[in-house]
């Protein structure tokens, strides 16, 4: 018979091995983590724009971004500005000419937060593409708010109606039926996740209304 | 390798099968065998963690006060999963987004349990090995199979290569979308155990 307090001993020398090897497990490969984490993102800023081919190294992907992307902030005020702010932009392009802007996009889904880019042509009304890269909705339901059969739809679509108020893009519950510029089709058993990406569209792009107006 | 050895890797390749026979870890078996290289990258994840596991079990069961083994069992293979996670993360961060939660699942799948309780903890760290290994193959080699099957018939590829030749598609082929949802796996997968219980000329009693 083991004794209670061989049992406490055991169990607290068990842990703290335990912890012991996760932590430099944690810190060995933070660094690695980090960079693919990185890549993800400047990869999925790519895609959002159109100029991401299947296949890219991690190296052609940072060359890519560095070559057309550069990151800035938005102030309250709806200027640019290279001092950091809560409010991120991407812009494609060389500076005087840009040929787009990607903003970060995210929020919650049905379980999980969604993070993802939004990409507008220089008119800031057309939507160039979308990408979701990070969610933990259920495969094959929310999930395939990542696919290309949903993220193409967003392509060519407005964020602005004709009378110029902010009316984001519309997720459709199951199939749009008045197709317009501002409704995509939705995900059939995932209205839940279609509510929260169309609910923090709507606001993330709302955010940015300043920007948006002044450089309309 | 002694003949009693021999066995305790063997058997659960084929006739103690822990998929199989035992019809454990089924969850992952469906879910991550829509594509070949998820399939294989998670059979030699939970291969790491059931030897693992066995080994480590194996080597302090005498050490282990059996009131709260199952607490000990646990700890040490949730480490060995996290572990693994870190891992795949680092290295292979396109194939552990889309194994995502199926990773740290592996901390709750009955094999690797099930062999710490039932082998691990009564049996020395040689043969607690080759029990893990075994296990860990035995659900490997099913899920390559399934996971075989369903790619092939569902994208009409195998490790990403395209198998089915262009002209198919032109002439009327398409690829079976059934395959690439859960129903998929389970039919394949239940066929399986029928084929396999067919030729071994085994019977539930």
């Amino acid at each position: 018979m083991y004794s209670n307090a061989y049992t406490y001993k055991f169990i607290t020398i068990l842990t703290g091995i335990a912890a012991l090897l996760l932590s430099l497990a944690a810190t060995g490969l933070r660094d690695r983590q980090e960079f693919n984490k990185k890549i993800e993102r400047e990869k999925n800023v790519l895609i959002s724009v159109g100029i991401y081919e299947k296949g890219l190294s991690s190296a052609d992907v940072e060359k890519r971004y560095g070559d057309n992307i550069h990151g800035e902030y938005v102030t309250q005020e709806g200027t640019l500005t290279t001092e950091p702010q809560p409010l991120q932009i991407f812009i494609y392009g060389p500076e005087n000419a840009p040929k787009g802007y990607v903003i970060p996009v995210s929020g919650k889904g049905l379980w999980s937060t969604i993070h993802g880019f939004l990409a507008l042509q220089p008119d800031l009304n057309t939507v160039a593409g979308i990408t979701f890269y990070e969610h933990g909705e259920t495969p094959g339901l929310g999930g395939e708010i990542e696919k290309d059969w949903f993220t193409s739809q967003f392509k060519g679509k407005k964020i602005y109606d004709a009378t110029d108020n902010l009316v984001s893009i519309h997720i459709a519950k199951g199939k749009a039926l008045r197709p317009d510029d501002h409704t995509v089709d939705g995900i059939s058993g995932a209205t839940l996740t279609g509510n929260g990406v169309d609910k923090f569209l709507k606001s993330n792009l709302s955010d940015y209304e300043n920007f948006f107006k002044a450089n309309r | 390798m002694s003949g009693k050895n021999t066995q305790i890797f063997t058997d659960p390749l084929n006739k103690d099968n822990p998929i199989t026979k035992q019809i454990l870890g089924i969850c992952s078996a469906l879910a991550v065998t829509v594509k070949m290289d998820t399939a294989l990258v998670m059979a030699l994840s939970l291969t790491f963690v059931v030897t693992f596991s066995n080994i480590i079990i194996s080597m302090i069961r005498n050490l282990i006060p059996p009131r709260v083994r199952i607490i000990v069992f646990l700890t040490i293979i949730a480490s060995l999963v996290i572990l693994a996670d870190q891992i795949l993360k680092a290295y292979l961060f396109n194939i552990s987004k889309q194994l995502s939660v199926f990773v740290g699942l592996i901390i709750t799948n009955c094999i690797v349990m099930g062999r710490a309780e039932a082998f691990a903890s009564k049996n020395g760290v040689k043969a607690s090995a080759l029990d893990g290994l075994g296990n860990g193959f035995g659900y490997g080699i099913i899920l390559i199979i399934v996971s075989a099957i369903r790619e092939l018939l569902g994208s009409g590829t195998m490790m990403g290569l395209h198998i089915i030749p262009q002209a198919f598609y032109q002439g009327g082929y398409e690829n079976m979308g059934l395959m690439l949802l859960a129903p998929g796996a389970f039919i394949v997968l239940g066929l399986l155990i029928w084929a396999q219980r067919t030729v071994i000329g085994y019977t539930e009693d």
